[in-house]
């Protein structure tokens, strides 16, 4: 090394003082200043900061996320290292698909903060190769009560919507819930699926000393800068307003161009390896596909596209401006690339090259500003094993229910909870459609989607349950992946694989960290049994406010596949006369219910959940499908059974009712109306298929309860005592559902 | 007959455009390029669905000034079919070959669902193979879609029929619930004076084939082909 990385002019020296403002502790600055021999630039501390911050590096997580599986025979490629799973699902062609948190982001700026997790996540998938086909979104906002909850919630739905809407990419399911304890850090999660031919999946891996790096997409701006470190990697407090300035800020149109080239641009096969510029831009995409690699690479900043004059390195480094690619091309066919970055209007410029060794070093202004070994960045980040203690807690006395309204009320203010309620408010705002693939969008158990050319099919649903997790975070974690599975199974799809995205608190604390431990020990177990591998996931990290955590949050979206599509069943019932059956794992319990957050009834424990015949369910429900023996299913969650029932008959399109006589009677009436846990189904089944469709379901509790019927009430009579009963107009419980969330918005519709 | 759909800088449904004209009803359907300037021979060019530039400044103003634009407005001026969906339907009144404009849905929000249309004039090239007072079932998803023009224009529109498609209720009345958008006269397709270009906001792409929920758009798309095929316009 003939040359020292120069300090900035009038650049105070870097001390550790600087590196605590950056949120690195004093033996991480240790750590740098050993790997480098020497005291790190403010430019150096400033990458070292994001690449190093809880977001990029896993410090926390990375040595329990070892423990989940990642393998079956149907996947191809599985993270963590590269920048989403992907599975074989058939005919050719690969699903590619990852969910990741923009939460901090999405609190301070909602509008903005929810388009950028949209926009991020879509990159991660096309970086690979596959075109996105599918997008949705789990959301968490504090009480419909709370001031600032409106505002969320309009500004993160039209976030998602704006840029979804507007990159031509469907969004097809999603999850809405409103809970007091997320007043003051609320959770968006995005998800995106794309599809690639098999084969032809790019990688991340630089290579090829000498070879070319190119930058293409919006210019670098001032936008994100420490989004990752400062502002995801910490908790919020009465500052965090101050923070507005790290959203980045979106641009779906870019977006969409930056897909439809790099697409193109990977059909010349000139491309050796790309990746996105997300969470700390530039500087974790190049050391990143160079650690990959085992290469070194090599940037000349004053090359970069900016957006305004006199940017300093280290804004140019630690950038998050959006829809941004760095790619590393096959050295002489630049020009390849280039004529269509050219023919679709981005910005793009050779701005380095893969170097032999392993340094990733960078100029600016022919000064050499940064010299650092590739894998002290991208891969010795520190990794923690932090102290995990099961917090103390006094076991909650099983309360007797009291004060609580009739079933017919009870099942009125369910209806109109904003949870159970129809979340159509939210999604008519998104495009489901376009791709001409959504055979059944938003408002289902999950979504359908066809692979035009093929008869096989995908079922995606994205599913999470706090309360359960609140009260176990082991159970609950279980009791999410379960339900995930069977949401997928009721449409008849085998659900097949896993991505995940981990929601907590402050993991310096230890009961954070146990939190964590459980859910993920859960995922493992409950991945394990329904053999769905985990092919990729995210971890957030500091979602608490003022030492007020977040109940722990892990969101599990499913893939299903059909291998014919055509078989899909859905949720609504069809034909009046058909038998309504009831299968289920356990008895329902009222524990971690919408119906208990209502009427102020304490939690209860969890019951156990055996996983074995959790399977039996989903092996049923999809033989059930493929045979074409069922004729509608619906799971059984928020508000329980009744609620399901009434969802069952809601089909705009055909009015119907469901004459309920066979619950049995010796239950609680109310665990059994309104309790959520663990495994309910909803079938409806032609007369003369009832006894082929319980067969399916040997060894569990599998009971015809009614028939669905043309008169549009839902009666739910035998069983109960006469005050029990329930009988209502479908019509307006239905109106009651529909309108229960536009109401408390007070707008149009 | 030809089709060519146009793809925009931020065309979204120019594929399925393609894909409905293509693969599901056999068509000779290709894409055109927004700079270029030739319509290679199609006789009905289709103005996509989506966000042309995305309509920062107003839906379809930008997309107007592209070079195919141009050939796009010779090719009306000649009697040539021009179809505009969604963003087309807003490009074409840009580009003053339809009358009016599209404006913010009165919910200010984007909206994406299944409504019906009644066909109000079945006697014009884009609805022959549909009956008067017909219902079509077709989705829409748009955030700009309040059709306005001048109330003499209006009339006018009216008395010549150039009201093609409204807004209705699954009886076919018209309401103030059934109109999603908050139209002026419910209006949900509009063709020009000389009844060769056509603009609706639904997505008639998007409602051919049963399993993605319905088949109506279909008729729209054979009332080209008869169109084409009966005048001998093939080329």
């Amino acid at each position: 090394m003939n040359d020292r990385p120069a300090p900035m002019p009038g650049e105070r020296p870097v001390d550790l003082d600087q590196a605590n403002a950056h949120g690195l502790t004093a033996d991480e600055y240790r750590v740098i200043e050993r790997t480098l021999s020497r005291t790190p630039t403010r430019t150096e501390l400033g990458v070292f900061s994001v690449m190093w911050s809880e977001h990029c590096s896993y410090k926390s997580s990375r040595r329990h996320l070892r423990m989940l599986p990642s393998r079956s025979e149907l996947v191809v490629q599985a993270g963590p290292g590269e920048n989403a799973g992907a599975i074989d699902v058939g005919d050719g062609w690969v699903a590619v698909f990852k969910i990741e948190s923009h939460n901090h982001p999405s609190f301070v700026e909602p509008h903005q903060g929810a388009a950028t997790g949209v926009g991020g996540i879509l990159r991660d998938i096309f970086t690979m190769g596959a075109r996105p086909i599918a997008s949705m979104d789990s959301l968490k906002f504090g009480s419909f009560d709370h001031p600032r909850t409106r505002y969320l919630l309009g500004g993160v739905v039209g976030g998602i919507g704006g840029y979804g809407n507007c990159v031509g990419v469907p969004t097809v399911a999603g999850e809405v819930m409103f809970d007091e304890q997320y007043n003051a850090n609320i959770l968006v999660n995005a998800f995106c699926l794309g599809l690639a031919r098999k084969g032809e999946l790019l990688s991340a891996r630089a290579s090829g000393s000498g070879n070319p790096v190119i930058y293409v997409g919006s210019a670098t701006g001032r936008d994100g800068i420490h989004g990752a470190s400062l502002l995801a990697s910490a908790e919020f407090d009465a500052s965090s307003e101050a923070k507005r300035p790290t959203v980045q800020v979106g641009d779906p149109f870019t977006e969409k161009l930056l897909i439809e080239a790099c697409l193109e641009a990977m059909q010349t096969g000139a491309i050796v390896a790309i990746q996105d510029m997300g969470a700390a831009g530039l500087t974790s995409s190049s050391s990143e596909m160079a650690a990959r690699g085992g290469v070194g690479i090599e940037l000349d900043l004053d090359r970069v596209p900016l957006r305004e004059p006199g940017l300093t390195p280290y804004e140019i480094l630690l950038s998050e401006s959006q829809e941004r690619m760095l790619i590393v091309c096959e050295r002489g066919r630049e020009s390849d690339l280039m004529s269509v970055f050219e023919k679709w209007d981005l910005h793009a410029a050779v701005i380095g090259n893969v170097t032999e060794g392993n340094r990733w070093r960078v100029r600016f202004g022919s000064k050499l500003v940064a010299d650092i070994p590739v894998r002290a960045l991208a891969d010795e980040a520190p990794v923690y094993d932090r102290p995990a203690t099961e917090p103390k807690r006094t076991p909650s006395p099983r309360i007797e229910l009291r004060d609580v309204p009739a079933p017919r009320e009870a099942l009125r203010r369910l209806l109109d909870s904003p949870n159970v309620a129809s979340k159509r408010w939210v999604y008519r705002q998104y495009d489901s459609l376009v791709l001409s693939n959504t055979i059944a969008g938003p408002g289902g158990d999950a979504a359908v989607l066809r692979i035009k050319g093929s008869r096989r099919g995908l079922a995606l649903k994205v599913d999470s349950n706090p309360r359960a997790c609140a009260i176990d975070p082991y159970l609950g974690t279980v009791a999410v992946v379960v339900e995930a599975a069977r949401n997928v199974a009721c449409t008849g799809a085998h659900p097949v694989g896993i991505t995940n995205c981990l929601n907590y608190g402050n993991p310096e604390r230890p009961e954070i960290m146990w939190q964590f431990i459980r859910g993920v020990e859960a995922l493992r177990d409950a991945a394990l049994a329904f053999g769905t591998p985990v092919v990729s996931g995210n971890v957030s990290f500091y979602n608490e406010t003022e030492g007020r955590a977040i109940p722990p949050t892990p969101t599990i979206a499913m893939l299903g596949l059909f291998t014919d599509v055509a078989r899909h069943v859905g949720s609504f019932f069809r034909a009046p006369g058909d038998a309504i059956l009831l299968v289920r794992t356990a008895s329902p319990s009222l524990a971690a219910s919408e119906f208990g957050a209502l009427f102020g009834v304490a939690a209860y424990s969890l019951e156990p959940i055996d996983l074995a015949r959790e399977n039996r369910l989903i092996e049923g429900l999809v033989a059930g499908a493929e045979r074409g023996l069922i004729r509608s299913a619906h799971d059984v969650s928020e508000g329980g059974l009744a609620v399901a029932l009434a969802e069952a008959c809601f089909d705009p399109d055909a009015v119907m009712g469901a004459q309920i006589d066979g619950l049995p009677a010796s239950g609680d009436a109310i665990a059994e109306l309104f309790g959520e846990g663990p495994s309910t189904v909803v079938l409806s089944v032609a007369p003369e298929n009832v006894a082929r469709v319980t067969e399916l379901f040997s060894g569990l509790e599998c009971r015809m309860i009614g028939r669905v019927t043309s008169d549009p009430k839902l009666r739910i009579v035998s069983g109960f005592r006469v005050a029990s009963a329930i009988d209502e107009d479908v019509a307006e419980l239905r109106a009651i559902y529909e309108q229960a969330i536009p109401r408390r918005l007070g707008g149009h519709d | 007959m030809k089709w060519g759909v146009i793809t925009f800088p931020g065309s979204l449904d120019d594929g399925d455009a393609l894909y409905a004209l293509r693969d599901v009803m056999g068509q000779d359907a290709f894409p055109l390029w927004h700079k270029d300037e030739s319509l290679r021979g199609a006789d009905c060019v289709v103005l996509p669905g989506g966000f042309s530039y995305g309509d920062y400044l107003r839906c379809g103003a930008i997309a107007r000034f592209a070079p195919i634009m141009k050939s796009v407005a010779r090719f009306a001026a000649d009697g040539g079919f021009v179809f505009g969906i969604c963003n087309g339907f807003q490009v074409l009144c840009e580009a003053h070959l339809l009358p009016g404009a599209l404006t913010r849905n009165r919910t200010l929000s984007f909206i994406c669902e299944r409504v019906y249309v009644r066909v109000d004039n079945a006697a014009t090239p884009f609805t022959r193979a549909a009956h008067q007072g017909d219902l079509l079932r077709l989705p829409i998803k748009h955030g700009d879609g309040l059709f306005v023009a001048p109330e003499a224009e209006l009339r006018k529109m009216e008395e010549r029929g150039q009201v093609l498609l409204r807004y209705v209720d699954a009886n076919g009345a018209e309401s103030d619930d059934a109109n999603p958008n908050g139209s002026t006269r419910a209006i949900a397709g509009v063709a020009n004076e000389r009844f060769n270009v056509f603009g609706l906001m639904p997505h008639p792409e998007h409602a051919v084939e049963q399993m993605l929920g319905g088949e109506d758009g279909l008729r729209l798309f054979r009332s080209i082909v008869e169109s084409v095929e009966s005048a001998g316009r093939v080329r």
